[in-house]
C-alpha cells in the first residue's frame, strides 16, 4: 500500500482532477422565524463524483444547509445554482432518523421514491429486491419496520436512498445513532456504492473520523451562525478500501488535521 | 390482543349476586328495585318488543357514527389543507362540541322530522373526537417523511394519500372509539328528547313509556340492553382498531 497517496492536501493546493461542479452555493444565508440566525454567507461548490463532507459542531446549520441545498428549504440569502439547471432528478435522501413509514413493510418502504416518481410496479418491485440484496435485507422485504434492529432500519433506509440510483446522494448524521461496529460497517458500505455509482454524495456529519474515513474533500463549519471556515481536500484515495486503512497512520494524520481545523472554528 | 376478562366478570359476578340477595333478602317490593333474576325473565317475556327497540336504537347510532365519519373526516382533511379552514371553523366545531345535545335536540326537533332530528343528536355528538383526532393525526406526518415526499415532488394527493392518512388512521381509530360510545347516548338523548312525538320505537322510549307505566323492570330490562349495546360498540371498535394496527403500530405490538 502506498501511504504516500494517502496523505491529505490542504486548502489552496490545486487538486489534481479538478471534477466540473454540479452546483455552486453561493452566500447562502438563513434566520428562522424563532430569531435564531442558522447560516450567514456560506458558499461553496459541490463536484461531480466527490464525497464531500460536512463537518461541523451539533446546532451548527449543518441539516438546514443540507435541507437547502435539496430544495427542501428556502434560504433567506443566497442562490444556487445547478449546472443542469436543476437539481438531479435522482437524488437520494438519507436523513438523521431511519424515517421509515412503520405502516409499511421494508420492502414498501424501499420502493416509495420509485412509487412517488411514477415508475411503474414491477420496475419498482425488481429494483427494489435488487437494492434489499445489497444492502443485505433481501430476506426482511416484508417485515415491518419494527421488528428490524437499528443498524437494519439505515441499511433499509440507505436502501431507499439509492433505489433511485441516485447521481447526488445527500446525508444528513446517517449513521450518528448506530453503534461502533454497525457504523464501521456501514461506512464502507457506503463507500462502495458510491464508487459503483459514481455518484456525488454530500455528508453531513459531526464525527472527525468519519470525515476523515470517508470524504475527498470536508468543508468545516464555525458554530451558529454557521460558516464554512475551512476546506480541507484529500487525494481520492482508493487504499481506502483497504480494510488496514483504517489503522493507519495515514488515517490518524486525516482524522487529526479535520480536528485542528475543528478546533480552530471554534 | 390478549386480555384477560376474569377480574371484571368475577366482580360483576358478585354484585349482581349480592343486588339478587339483597332484593330477595330484604323483600324490596319489584316496583323498587326487580331483582336480576326478575329483569332477566322480563327480558324474556318482552324480548320481542325489546329487541326490535334494540335494532331502532342501534341502527339509529350506527349511520350517525357513518355520518360523524364522513363529515369529521373530511373536515379533517379540509383543516389539513387549508389552515385558514381550521382556524375560521374549528371554534364552531367546539362551539357544537360545549354544547349539550340535550339542549339542542328541541331545536333540532322543530326543523326536522323526528327520524332524522335523532340521527342528527347522535352525529353531532359523535363528530368532534373524530374530527379533533383525525386533524391532529392529519398534522403529525414525520418530517423527514415529508421531506421525502417533497424531494420527490409528490403532489398533495399524494402526500395525503401514502403519508398523511396512514399516520393519522390510528388517531382516527382513538377518535372513532370515543365518538362510538358519544353516538349511542346522542340518540338516547335525541329519543328522550323527541318523546311520544317521535317514531317511538327505541329503548329509550321503551323506558320512558315503561316509566309512564310504573313497569320497572321493564325500565331495567331495556336499561341493559343500552349498556349492552354500548359494550358490543366498544369491543367492535376496539377490535377493528386491532384489526388495522396490529401489523405495526406501538399500541397493538406485544413487547419482546
Amino acid at each position: 500500500m502506498n501511504a504516500g497517496r494517502l496523505k491529505g492536501s490542504t486548502k489552496r493546493k490545486p487538486a489534481k482532477a479538478e471534477s466540473a461542479p454540479l452546483a455552486e452555493l453561493r452566500d447562502i444565508g438563513k434566520t428562522f422565524e424563532s430569531g435564531i440566525t442558522a447560516l450567514r454567507g456560506v458558499s461553496f461548490s459541490v463536484r461531480r463524483g466527490e464525497f464531500l463532507s460536512i463537518l461541523g459542531a451539533s446546532g451548527c446549520g449543518k441539516t438546514s444547509l443540507l435541507r437547502i441545498a435539496a430544495g427542501l428549504l428556502a434560504s433567506d440569502t443566497g442562490s444556487i445554482s445547478w449546472k443542469e439547471g436543476t437539481r438531479p432528478r435522482e437524488t437520494g435522501f438519507v436523513f438523521q432518523e431511519p424515517a421509515l413509514m412503520p405502516w409499511a413493510t421494508v420492502g414498501a418502504n424501499v420502493r416509495l421514491p420509485l412509487r412517488l416518481l411514477g415508475s411503474d410496479d414491477r420496475t419498482a418491485a425488481l429494483r427494489a429486491r435488487e437494492i434489499l440484496t445489497q444492502v443485505g435485507l433481501d430476506k426482511f422485504a416484508d417485515t415491518y419496520p419494527h421488528e428490524l434492529s437499528g443498524g437494519m432500519k439505515m441499511r433499509a433506509s440507505l436502501a431507499r436512498a439509492l433505489i433511485v440510483k441516485p447521481k447526488l446522494l445527500l446525508m444528513d448524521e446517517p449513521f450518528a445513532a448506530l453503534d461502533e461496529i454497525s457504523r464501521f460497517k456501514l461506512n464502507d458500505e457506503l463507500l462502495a456504492f458510491w464508487r459503483e455509482l459514481n455518484c456525488t454524495v454530500v455528508f453531513v456529519t459531526h464525527s472527525v473520523f468519519e470525515a476523515a474515513y470517508l470524504s475527498t474533500r470536508t468543508l468545516v463549519m464555525s458554530p451558529r451562525p454557521g460558516r464554512v471556515v475551512e476546506e480541507i481536500r484529500f487525494l481520492p484515495a482508493t487504499e481506502r478500501f483497504d480494510p488496514q486503512y483504517r489503522t493507519s497512520a495515514a488515517f490518524a494524520a486525516r482524522a487529526r488535521k479535520l480536528s485542528d481545523a475543528l478546533e480552530r472554528a471554534q | 390482543m390478549k386480555r384477560d376478562f376474569t377480574a371484571p366478570l368475577v366482580t360483576l359476578a358478585i354484585l349482581i349476586a349480592a343486588w339478587e340477595f339483597a332484593v330477595r333478602f330484604f323483600a324490596i317490593p319489584p316496583q323498587v328495585l326487580p331483582a336480576p333474576s326478575l329483569i332477566l325473565q322480563t327480558l324474556a317475556a318482552d324480548s320481542a318488543l325489546l329487541f326490535g327497540s334494540l335494532l331502532v336504537t342501534l341502527r339509529i347510532t350506527f349511520f350517525a357514527l357513518l355520518l360523524a365519519t364522513a363529515v369529521g373526516v373530511v373536515l379533517a382533511v379540509f383543516f389539513s389543507i387549508s389552515r385558514f379552514a381550521e382556524r375560521a371553523l374549528f371554534p364552531i366545531a367546539v362551539i357544537f362540541q360545549v354544547t349539550p345535545v340535550i339542549a339542542i335536540a328541541p331545536l333540532l326537533l322543530i326543523y326536522m322530522e323526528p327520524a332524522n332530528a335523532v340521527l342528527a343528536c347522535a352525529a353531532l355528538v359523535a363528530f368532534f373526537p373524530i374530527l379533533s383526532n383525525t386533524a391532529l393525526g392529519l398534522a403529525s406526518a414525520d418530517r423527514q417523511l415529508r421531506d421525502l415526499f417533497s424531494l420527490y415532488d409528490a403532489g398533495w394527493w399524494k402526500a395525503l394519500l401514502y403519508l398523511r392518512l396512514p399516520t393519522a388512521l390510528p388517531y382516527f381509530l382513538g377518535g372513532l372509539r370515543i365518538a362510538g360510545g358519544l353516538a349511542l347516548i346522542g340518540a338516547i338523548v335525541g329519543e328522550i328528547a323527541a318523546g311520544s312525538g317521535g317514531a317511538g320505537s327505541g329503548l329509550a322510549w321503551r323506558i320512558m313509556e315503561a316509566g309512564h307505566r310504573v313497569n320497572i323492570p321493564r325500565m331495567y330490562a331495556a336499561l341493559v340492553l343500552i349498556v349492552l349495546a354500548g359494550v358490543a360498540i366498544f369491543a367492535a371498535l376496539s377490535w377493528l382498531q386491532h384489526l388495522a394496527l396490529r401489523r405495526w403500530h406501538a399500541s397493538a405490538i406485544a413487547p419482546e
